[in-house]
């Protein structure tokens, strides 16, 4: 990696793209009419530019944060206290990166390969969630993060799985299969150290009270104040909105923290007879703003270690390729 | 293939089929990026079959599927949309028999 290799990299992510193009009318109709009917859109079926874009950034984004996800539970597996717990987290990890391939792969079908999407978030303005900027502090942290943050993103995950995009759809319904491991996994950890020693207690409890908050924060922006949203919705992208699904989440989490005898860091939080909803508090949307701009605590470690691990392994990229090139040149005529 | 700043081209992409046990047949799972045919199938299973999914996997360059166009799906499919008689539904049978 050369310094004139990476300013290259940037400038291609960053280049403003033109405006998308007026859409026949006639065919956006027919295209709306087929997302109404409950349709799945297919690679090759006509889409709107907007949608290709939109669900481009959407889904690139969920595949970088599957993979950077894998860094901040990377970072316990060697200290991990006994053999079961270090299996099931090598395991989750596996899968994560996994998760990010399944993504990948259905991006790529919307006409961006993955070289181009990578070069987007390791050396341009790609996003990913905000949720993996904070850092794992304590062992408690590994199961909170099951919990709470695969949690949440198992809320998200199961309304995707009816998205009206089929490569994302499918995507989604082979990931949640596999989510719902990663959410046990941190609860019964959580559970094991809220009934351990008065110190496992408050460790896993102020793991809590730091997690808590950026989960809900994981839902996005106020649905008056989420810019994408409304698109997403018309096109049957999202079924839910972001306001819906945090709700969602907050409802099914609260008595799963009462089992445990752990509490949620909100003076707010009150049941709705009424409704049979938690209320909760209001989000700091400031904190949120500003992991987003780049400015959380691990933001730049994250990028980094991502730039770093890609970079080191370039010479297994070379040296794959120049395998198959020298022994099975029909394979190069696949692409 | 497109060139990154990381010097080296995509690899060839691959779609995967996989066979769940029990004798089903095989489907498509996804696909990967691998240099060849081994590599692929080895990417392949760590990719999609972690839970022993499959019994058996195929990967078959992207480049060699040959597909139905959705523009032609109306008229292509055409000859097997409109035989209602073949069909068991298609036929009476006689008032109180409930052998079907």
């Amino acid at each position: 990696m050369t310094p004139s290799t990476r300013q290259e990299g940037t400038q291609m992510a960053t280049e403003t793209k033109p405006a998308a193009p007026a859409e026949d009318p006639v065919k956006l109709a027919e295209f709306e009419a087929r997302c109404d009917r409950g349709e799945t859109i297919e690679p090759k079926d006509w889409m709107p530019e907007k949608y290709r874009r939109q669900l481009t950034r959407m889904m690139s984004q969920h595949a970088h944060s599957e993979v950077v996800g894998m860094l901040p539970e990377g970072n316990w597996i060697t200290r991990a206290p006994n053999l079961r717990r270090k299996m099931c987290l090598i395991a989750k990890v596996q899968d994560e990166g996994g998760h990010g391939l399944y993504i990948y792969c259905g991006t790529e079908t919307l006409g961006t390969d993955r070289t181009e999407l990578i070069d987007q978030y390791l050396y341009g303005t790609a996003k990913y969630s905000s949720i993996f900027n904070y850092p794992t502090l304590t062992w408690a942290d590994i199961g909170v993060i099951g919990w709470l943050v695969d949690g949440a993103a198992i809320v998200n995950q199961t309304m995707l799985a009816h998205a009206s995009y089929g490569p994302y759809a499918r995507a989604m319904i082979r990931i949640c299969k596999e989510e719902n491991f990663h959410k046990r996994q941190g609860y019964e950890l959580c559970a094991t150290l809220a009934r351990g020693t008065p110190a496992q207690k408050a460790m896993v409890q102020d793991a809590v009270n730091r997690w808590w908050w950026p989960s809900l924060m994981m839902f996005g922006p106020h649905d008056t104040n989420s810019p994408h949203s409304a698109d997403l919705l018309r096109w049957k992208v999202k079924q839910k909105s972001n306001d819906d699904l945090r709700q969602r989440f907050v409802n099914l989490t609260v008595p799963q923290a009462q089992a445990i005898g752990l509490t949620l860091p909100d003076p707010d939080l009150k049941l709705d007879e009424t409704s049979g909803e938690w209320k909760f508090g209001e989000i700091d949307w400031s904190e949120f703003n500003a992991v987003i701009a780049g400015n959380g605590p691990m933001n730049r470690e994250r990028i980094a270690a991502r730039r770093k691990a890609h970079e080191d392994g370039a010479w297994v990229r070379e040296a794959a390729a120049a395998y198959a090139a020298k022994h099975q040149p029909a394979a190069g005529q696949a692409a | 293939m497109s060139t990154g700043p990381n010097g080296v081209g995509e690899w060839p992409l691959w779609e995967v089929f996989t066979q769940a046990p029990g004798g089903k047949p095989h489907e498509h799972a996804g696909s990967v990026h691998a240099p060849d045919a081994e590599i692929a199938l080895q990417n392949a299973r760590d990719v999609y079959t972690r839970r022993g999914e499959a019994v058996s996997l195929w990967v078959v360059p992207s480049g060699a599927i040959v597909a139905s166009a959705p523009g032609d799906a109306g008229p292509f499919f055409d000859p097997g949309n409109d035989k209602p008689y073949r069909h068991p539904q298609f036929y009476k049978t006689p008032r109180g028999v409930k052998v079907f």
